[in-house]
């Protein structure tokens, strides 16, 4: 009984302390004090109503036996992070997200591709990728190559589209102008076309941070070697590890959030001529 | 000084839509001499900046024939053989203002040093120095539009192209402009070509005043100014003046472009 008052004493201080600050003066400490305040509040009330009610570690452990998983367990947890964030995830991020901007060139200058290719695009982003990974498996083998697939497959369209939109954002004068000036198709690409759909093109990218490590843990609950976040996922959850689940969801959180917040900071540095950037 | 630089023989231009054609130009014929200025007049639709688009060859003729410094108006846009400037500034926003210029300069393949030269010089020239290194959006209507017209003007083209360049500045603006471009004009000896819808700009700017009238766009009366090269805002009062500015009306009325 002594966890949930301790709980709800906490969080109602928190929530005084936090409306308080919010009421305040909006200094830049402030302005990160708060959601960490949030946040801590929701660990505490999980930890306590978790002592306080007794539940069992397998329907959802406490954040300390996470947190101490989370610390005995880090050379397993690097190596799972490597395997399905570096090898997996980020190559076929790379792959895919290239291949879909040069795809977008290609289909921005022809027609053709433009009726041809784009409705292929949408048919292959339509395909389950539950049902597509096995068979990139079998194709690819076990190790990160089959899950580099499964993440380019993910990618590929939401950045095609994206870098297409981009690629027309120009409006009419500047392109009119680029033609005053006899400029050339690659003058103009790199002058006008590029610049002008920067903003598409890290919109693109930012949806795709979280498409590539969602694809690559999928993967690998279909054929994996031994260490990898889905793979670990999918046999800690058959050992009724759940302690060991919420590691790797940690590490999926974690990584996750840093790389959009990378493109995001790389987005605010080359298209801070944006509307949408100023200020 | 009786050069021709720009000359249109029975040019015509009808735009297919889904509500049938619709004739922008209709044999149209004009010389244009080196030096001149000449300004464009006329209602909306009647065909003004669709002409100039035809000498930038940013729009193709369907009928007749253009040349621009004696060849095609393609060969002549490939030539750089003039600058336009738009309704719009349309700079681009992730250049500053000495980038914009640059622009041009950079996709002729001028070098570095003399990029740079040319590049305070039209500054100079628009009254823009000190504020090369300042982006587009921080900077007010009017300054943009002379960043554009300093953009067109830092390349060696004889033939300026203005598609009612100060349509959205303010008349206090517009004026100072006005003064400026004349200067500028006297300056660089440029041929320039201007398309307006105020009479008292088209009066105050122009050796010759063409007036247009809509469906199809025609021309409807060709006016020589006989106001001196060298004029201030002053002579807007003059009987001259006045007079000149009467005889556009007259032309825009008897074109119907009153309808």
């Amino acid at each position: 009984m002594s966890w949930i008052v301790t709980a709800v004493v906490f969080w109602l201080a928190m929530w005084t302390l936090n409306v308080r600050l919010a009421k305040g003066e909006q200094t830049r400490f402030v302005k990160i004090l708060v959601p960490t305040l949030f946040g801590v509040t929701l660990l505490v009330l999980w930890e306590s109503f978790v002592r306080g009610f007794s539940i069992s570690p397998i329907l959802l452990p406490p954040p300390s036996a996470i947190a101490a998983r989370f610390v005995s367990s880090l050379p397993t947890l690097w190596e799972d992070f490597v395997q399905t964030f570096i090898k997996g995830a980020l190559s076929g991020y790379v792959i895919g997200c290239s291949a879909a901007f040069l795809t977008a060139i290609a289909v921005d200058r022809s027609d053709f591709l433009k009726r041809g290719l784009l409705p292929i695009g949408n048919f292959v982003a339509a395909l389950p990728i539950i049902g597509m990974a096995p068979i990139l498996v079998m194709w690819f083998g076990f190790d990160w190559q089959s899950k580099s697939a499964v993440v380019v497959i993910m990618v590929f369209f939401p950045m095609l589209v994206n870098t297409v939109a981009g690629l027309s954002a120009k409006d009419a004068i500047q392109t009119d102008l680029m033609n005053t000036y006899g400029a050339s198709y690659w003058q103009s690409l790199f002058k006008l076309g590029l610049p002008a759909a920067m903003p598409f093109i890290f919109n693109g990218l930012k949806i795709c941070t979280t498409l590539a490590l969602i694809g690559a843990i999928v993967a690998e609950f279909f054929g994996s070697p031994i260490r990898g976040m889905g793979f670990r996922i999918s046999t800690e959850v058959g050992r009724l590890a759940l302690d060991m689940v919420w590691a790797e969801i940690t590490v999926a959180a974690l990584a996750g959030s840093a790389f959009y917040g990378t493109m995001a900071l790389i987005e605010k540095a080359v298209t801070f001529w944006h509307p949408s950037q100023r200020n | 000084m009786n050069e021709t630089v720009i000359s249109a023989k029975n040019l015509s231009l009808t735009f297919q839509t889904n509500d049938g054609p619709v004739h922008a130009l209709k044999d149209i014929n004009l010389d244009i001499n080196k030096g001149d200025f000449v300004s464009f007049i006329g209602p909306s639709g009647c065909g003004k900046t669709t002409f100039l688009r035809c000498m930038a060859d940013l729009e193709a003729p369907t009928g007749g024939s253009i040349t621009v410094n004696g060849m095609s108006a393609a060969e002549a846009r490939m030539k750089r053989a003039y600058g336009y400037v738009f309704q719009a500034a349309g700079l681009y926003p992730w250049r500053t203002i000495g980038g914009n210029i640059r622009l041009p300069l950079e996709i002729m393949g001028y070098d570095k040093a003399e990029q740079a030269k040319r590049v305070a010089n039209v500054l100079e020239l628009v009254e823009l120095a000190g504020f090369e290194k300042k982006f587009p959006w921080q900077l007010s209507g009017g300054m943009q539009q002379r960043a554009s017209i300093a953009r067109a003007l830092a390349f060696d083209a004889d033939i300026l192209l203005m598609d009612e360049p100060f349509g959205a500045l303010d008349e206090i603006v517009r004026d100072h402009l006005n003064e400026q471009l004349l200067k500028l004009w006297a300056r660089t000896e440029k041929t320039i070509g201007f398309v307006t819808h105020s009479i008292p700009e088209a009066v105050f700017l122009s050796t010759r005043i063409v007036v247009m009238s809509p469906r199809p766009g025609r021309i409807a009366d060709v006016i020589e100014s006989t106001l001196p090269r060298d004029r201030t805002l002053d002579i807007r009062e003059s009987q001259e003046f006045i007079d000149i500015a009467h005889r556009v009306r007259e032309g825009l009325r008897a074109g119907h472009a009153y309808d």
